[in-house]
């Protein structure tokens, strides 16, 4: 069963003119949002993508930007109660259970 | 594996112990490693770690152990802790380069949100190859010369891997209802309309439906938000449950009334709580989801739970 979340959320980009088309943000990528072809890589489906920032990390052109961050409830309500980043913190034994 | 690995694994499941289950960081040797085996890199929680070693019992390589303070690979990728630091600083401390003659590394590819293949090559002169998501088809990927079908690249999440995280979600749960039902016991003593039985399991029903039904079915309810996905099976849960305890006659439908604000917007929260253990949510995505049924759950779960306080408190059920 394929899971799809929220449409027109994502904050990822690529600047294909950048693109140097090593192919490794479709290696990293863990939902198959990107191809490449022709030394050049594509975005298939931008709903697709978690912002878990593997690809712009792993860009050695700089090509690829994306607000990357975790996508945890709690650790939004977390970061909004205690005035800092959201992070996911799974120390002090929180209910956090993305550390599993 | 022992049995105390076995046990081990569970307590941890169940939030025993668990930021204390980890291994030491530093190189390990699985099987006879010499200096052309290959070396994989891991995180030092040992849930991880013994699923490693249950995976790579017919391969002889090094494993290259980061300290990621007892949290799994990708968590840690995403708090950087896997990351290219901790890489760069393991790679020296462990003398690595002395060790094997090759300058090649193993990285679990969910790793890749916290480590920089590039920079890593750049500074220690290690090239980084990105295995397959999952333990299991390190094997497989190691026998067809380092190369990773997309099934092995593509991050899954199925019945199985939802309903062991659920023990996560419960425990806290429950824990946070402790106070809350003890609070209405003192109540229910001298309380014009006390709690039950009938009243207890709703509350427990919409919990267990949040936490644990919802993550169970999650991708066959329909809609994309999790707090709605909640929300709907939290109604169904508390209208069912009351319909069928003849909740609906009129001496107790105003805490009927109140039951069905305040029940479904429990099970739409722990639901939407449950993104943080999805493998799909963008933080995009849940912000938003969050702007529109933070509210609403807040809400409704504040008029809901004023009204059944206030039914509890003054309403005295007639005599039939």
């Amino acid at each position: 069963m394929n899971h799809r979340y929220l449409k027109d959320v994502t904050t990822l980009s690529l600047s294909a003119n950048q693109c140097v088309g090593c192919g490794l943000c479709a290696e990293v990528c863990p939902h198959g949002v990107f191809t490449v072809n022709d030394r050049n890589a594509k975005i298939t489906d931008k709903d697709l993508c978690m912002e878990c920032g593997a690809c712009a990390k792993n860009c050695p052109a700089n090509a690829i930007s994306v607000d990357a961050g975790v996508g945890c409830a709690y650790a939004f309500i977390m970061g909004w109660l205690t005035g800092s980043e959201p992070s996911c913190d799974c120390s002090g034994g929180s209910s956090d259970a993305c550390c599993s | 594996m022992s049995i105390g690995d076995i046990i081990g694994g569970w307590k941890a499941r169940w939030g025993i112990g668990r930021m204390d289950y980890k291994v030491k960081p530093g190189l390990y040797a699985v099987g006879k490693p010499d200096g052309d085996s290959p070396v994989l890199v891991s995180a030092n929680y040992k849930l991880t770690f013994d699923i490693l070693r249950k995976n790579l019992t017919s391969l002889d390589c090094w494993l290259l152990i980061l300290d990621t303070k007892g949290i799994n690979v990708w968590c840690a990728a995403g708090k950087g802790t896997f990351g290219t630091d901790e890489l760069v600083n393991r790679i020296e401390a462990t003398r690595l380069a002395d060790v094997v003659s090759h300058r090649k590394l193993i990285l679990p590819q969910l790793g890749a949100s916290g480590v920089s293949a590039h920079e890593v090559a750049k500074r220690m002169g290690f090239t980084v190859t990105y295995g397959p998501v999952r333990a299991e088809d390190i094997k497989a990927f190691v026998d067809a010369g380092y190369k990773a079908t997309k099934e092995m690249r593509t991050v899954e999440f199925t019945f199985k891997d939802r309903i062991v995280l659920t023990p996560m979600e419960l425990v806290p749960a429950v824990q946070m209802a402790l106070p809350v039902l003890g609070a209405l016991f003192l109540t229910n003593q001298f309380a014009a309309r006390p709690f039950d039985k009938k009243d207890v399991t709703a509350y427990l029903g919409a919990v267990l439906t949040g936490a644990v039904v919802t993550p169970a079915l999650l991708p066959h309810i329909p809609g994309k938000a999790f707090a709605w996905k909640g929300w709907l099976l939290g109604l169904g849960w508390t209208a069912g449950y009351l319909g069928l305890s003849k909740r609906f006659k009129k001496e107790d439908r105003l805490m009927s009334v109140g039951e069905l604000l305040l029940m479904p917007a429990v099970s739409s929260f722990l639901a939407m709580n449950f993104t943080g253990s999805s493998t799909y949510t963008s933080p995009s995505g849940v912000k938003k989801e969050m702007k529109r049924a933070l509210p609403l759950i807040i809400g409704s779960a504040a008029v809901g739970g004023a009204l059944m306080l206030g039914v509890h408190l003054f309403f005295r059920r007639k005599a039939k």
